[in-house]
């Protein structure tokens, strides 16, 4: 390795502490998100600089070069004024250093202290993969291992005694043959289905919605760390229940009232068409602030769970957003009729009552490894 | 490592134009130590400019950062290192692999400027011209050390070094500050009667009847203070303030033998760089007056290449509003320096001439154009360059002016295009390379073996994160509270960490 990369990689592993250490910060301010990109995210880093006695860069101004009137200003969009730093070519800029999501996932991990999830035994699905790991004496020609019977026949051929280096002519035999061989690999193959679910009646707010947003950020990234593939799918509801895309996931308003069964149906139905429980891993995450429209409607959200839901998912969770309008009644009733909290229960519930919050329901959410 | 040290050599139509270019350069004037080049990818190249050009240097990860940050601009096309060239002897210059012809023309030609410019401008004629090998030997010395103390021990300080890394003395390699003591007549040896009683107040010589007059009290008062004062300096330390705060720490900090040695590799290198940032603007213009000239007047430039030439020599001498540019800025002032002594523009007569049509149309025919420039760059650096030679009329052809920071509108403005603020702002940022002059002023402050600093206060305050910080990690070097006397606004304060909590209090007394 040549030393820049050392160079670099240490720093790469010096990022990676920063980052560990403020991501608490990073979870509750949420600022990440607007800056995901593809699969990575640029986090912006101001305190990775060395310190330095320096001139207060607001207090100079400069010296700069170009068109206009005196008191007009420079304009946005150009490069930020700095004096030309001295030395060896490094300006002063806040670091953005972009990480993979997958590092993310592993540096909240590390500090969350989350456990690896272990896919359910019986529903992986298996795929096969043919990989060359061996020579044999035998096989069709096309997988001839040139090197490996050139050696076998000079070997053979200095043994016998034939072997004349002025002339050094080698006939491999049949006996001298050798050929690639392969075993075939079974790896496991996991896949998940998260289905978020959010109330967006009027309760409901803004603030609400956000911390939705931070939190199944987080939880999408652990997930898609600990599973191949990973499949994302949103309902909102009030009164009814529809299916949306993310964009309208977070960005409905809608009044009236709230009848949870509604989506708990919805995504008993998505589960059924969709994803049977034999080769999906499943993770239903429903958001409200806890308000249902009636105590019947919330006897048969409890019928759903224990009937379609709960038996079918690896966990199911639930996590309740404090909102000023909001009884915060569901949670009660979730605990009352599971044993939330025993470890046989896969039921998980959390309640969240503002930004700083989240970091611990996200780990109550996926603490428990399932 | 043999990988740095492998010099691949140039395909034969780059020879070839090295060749040419490099006689025409000679032919020009210009004074070059031997010259090699290498063609370099742009994954190697970034990674040798964030060594500052020497791959050979010690281990640390604000190289990894810089290869970082070179490598993301050059992946999202924001810029490209053309060319890098280092001040060595030879010199060793590198060229981008995969740029056009006319691109490492252009390259080489300004690369045989920036060779003439270390070889004979005089602030570089202390620098070491085997910093290759004295790099590689620091590194090795630091590979030892992190082998002995451990990585993170030997990086953690050499962090707590680099942070105080501008604060040396830029004009030491030139000036002897402290005088050689040995040779010194010391007191204690002088005769008994020479030495003369502390007590006496030195007078004037006079006649009786006339020492009333010649030595009133007053002036005997204000000798008596100069004395008291003389006694007050000795007893302190250092006697004067002394601007090399490294060389301080590292001559009396409580520091072991290898921190020391690190303090010392910093403070080489940093020295080492120094006349590049103080010549900045006269580097880059040298070279691009050269590259033009040999492009376009000496036939290197080809009929189909101009295109090209033109679109890659505006780009490096675009202007910006937000700050000068060097390549710009450089390359006009010798331009114009050129064409004032061609004319015979200097002197007492156009300088006293304040008939704007007849200064317009001076021209003596002196022709001593080539002959300035050429002695300019011998003995200028960047602040007596534009000191000296920065005009009201190359300010107005420039379109210079200063910017401020306006905060009610939370913009940068153009503040004026006067040709004294222009220049004074312009002084300013380049005076001690643009950092804030600072010096150990008293290392046995409050008679508590701890350490005072002060800030040379010409206007700009410190920027208070970035000092806070930087006190925290002086600390670590001199293990007592350190403070740093320095003004906020029109208030002098005295900022001060004493090893918990950083304190600001205001500090009355004049330093």
């Amino acid at each position: 390795m040549s030393r820049i990369k050392q160079d670099h990689s240490r720093f790469r592993q010096i990022v990676r502490g920063r980052i560990r250490r403020n991501l608490k910060q990073y979870i509750s301010r949420g600022e990440l998100i607007g800056k995901q990109g593809k699969d990575r995210v640029s986090i912006p880093l101001p305190q990775i600089e060395l310190p330095r006695f320096k001139f207060n860069a607001q207090d100079g101004g400069g010296v700069g070069q170009g068109n206009g009137e005196e008191g007009d200003g420079l304009g946005k969009g150009q490069e930020e004024p700095g004096k030309g730093e001295a030395g060896e070519g490094e300006g002063e800029k806040a670091l953005e250093v972009d990480v993979t999501l997958d590092e993310l996932a592993q540096i909240l991990g590390e500090e969350l202290q989350l456990p690896r999830i272990e896919p359910r035994g019986q529903k992986e699905v298996v795929t096969e993969r043919d990989r060359y790991t061996g020579i044999r004496p035998v096989g069709p020609d096309s997988l001839r291992h040139f090197k490996r019977t050139y050696k076998q026949a000079l070997k053979r051929s200095i043994a016998m005694g034939h072997y004349d280096p002025k002339n050094p002519v080698i006939l491999p035999t049949k006996e001298d043959m050798r050929y690639r061989s392969w075993s075939t690999v079974k790896s496991p193959q996991s896949n998940a289905v998260v289905i978020y679910m959010m109330d967006v009646s009027g309760s409901m707010g803004d603030e609400q919605k956000e911390i939705v947003r931070i939190e199944s950020f987080w939880i999408n990234a652990w997930l898609k760390s600990q599973y191949e593939g990973i499949v994302t799918r949103y309902i909102v509801h009030d009164a009814t229940a529809r299916e949306v895309d993310e964009h309208t996931f977070f960005h409905t308003r809608e009044s009236g009232g709230t009848m949870i069964s509604s989506a708990y149906k919805l995504a008993a139905r998505i589960i059924d068409d969709d994803y049977p429980s034999s080769d999906w891993n499943i993770y239903p995450f429903h958001f409200s602030d806890g308000d249902n429209w009636s105590v019947d409607d919330t006897r048969s959200c409890i019928r759903i769970l224990n009937e379609g839901l709960v038996p079918v998912s690896n966990q199911f969770s639930y996590g309740q957003v404090e909102s000023p309008y909001g009884s915060g009644q569901f949670i009660k009733d979730l605990r009352e009729n599971f044993a939330v909290g025993a470890s046989d229960c896969n039921v998980v519930c959390s309640e969240i009552k503002d930004k700083e919050a989240i970091v611990n329901s996200i780990k109550e959410f996926l603490g428990a490894g399932r | 490592m043999i990988q740095y040290l492998k010099v691949r050599p140039l395909s034969d139509e780059l020879e070839g134009w090295r060749v040419k270019i490099e006689a025409i350069a000679a032919e020009c004037g210009l004074d070059f130590f031997e010259t090699v080049f290498e063609v370099v990818s742009y994954d190697r190249m970034n990674g040798i400019a964030a060594y500052g050009g020497f791959p050979t240097r010690y281990p640390h990860w604000r190289f990894g950062m810089s290869y970082e940050r070179m490598s993301k601009s050059y992946a999202y096309g924001l810029s490209k290192i053309y060319e890098l060239v280092i001040n060595t002897d030879p010199c060793t210059a590198y060229l981008l692999e995969g740029n056009e012809t006319v691109d490492q023309k252009l390259v080489m030609a300004h690369v045989f400027g920036h060779c003439d410019f270390f070889k004979n401008n005089f602030f570089f004629s202390r620098t070491n011209r085997k910093m290759l090998d004295t790099m590689a030997n620091h590194a090795t010395r630091v590979r030892r050390y992190q082998d002995l103390y451990g990585y993170n021990a030997v990086e953690e300080f050499i962090d707590v070094c680099l942070s105080l890394e501008n604060l040396i003395d830029i004009h030491a390699p030139f000036i002897k500050r402290t005088p050689d003591r040995s040779s010194e007549r010391r007191k204690e040896d002088l005769p008994d009667e020479l030495i003369g009683d502390h007590e006496a107040v030195p007078r004037l010589k006079a006649k009786d009847y006339m020492d009333d007059f010649v030595n009133p009290e007053a002036f005997l008062t204000a000798q008596r203070k100069k004395q008291q004062d003389e006694i007050e300096k000795q007893k302190r330390y250092p006697e004067s303030p002394q601007r090399d705060v490294l060389l301080f720490l590292m001559e009396n900090a409580p520091l072991t033998s290898w921190q020391r040695n690190v303090v010392g590799i910093v403070r080489d290198e940093a020295y080492y760089f120094a006349p590049q940032a103080m010549t900045k603007i006269m580097n880059e213009g040298w070279a691009s007056f050269w590259h033009t000239r040999i492009m376009t007047t000496k036939g290197v430039l080809e009929g189909g290449e101009v295109i090209d030439y033109a679109d890659h020599h505006s780009g490096t001498t675009v202007m910006h509003r937000g700050s000068i540019n060097p390549y710009k800025i450089g390359l006009e002032l010798f331009r114009h320096i050129e064409d004032r002594w061609n004319k015979g523009r200097f002197g007492k007569a156009y300088d006293e001439c304040d008939d704007m049509a007849e200064r317009a149309n001076w021209d003596l025919r002196t022709g001593k154009g080539m002959e300035k420039v050429f002695e300019v760059r011998r003995h200028h650096n960047d602040l007596t360059f534009l000191d000296e030679f920065l005009t009201p009329e190359f300010c107005a052809e420039q379109k210079l002016f200063t910017f401020e920071h306006n905060p009610k509108a939370n913009e940068w403005q153009i503040a004026s295009r006067q040709f004294d603020e222009i220049k004074q702002k312009l002084l300013f940022q380049l005076t001690n390379m643009g950092q804030p002059i600072i010096e150990v002023e008293d290392a046995n402050f409050e008679n508590r073996a701890e350490l005072l600093l002060s800030h040379r206060h010409e206007g700009v305050d410190l920027d208070a994160p970035y000092a806070h910080a930087t006190l925290r990690n002086l600390f670590r070097l001199w293990k007592r509270p350190c403070h740093i006397a320095t003004h906020k606004g029109e208030k002098r304060v005295l900022i001060s960490f004493d090893g918990q909590k950083i304190a600001e209090r205001n500090f009355g007394k004049a330093a």
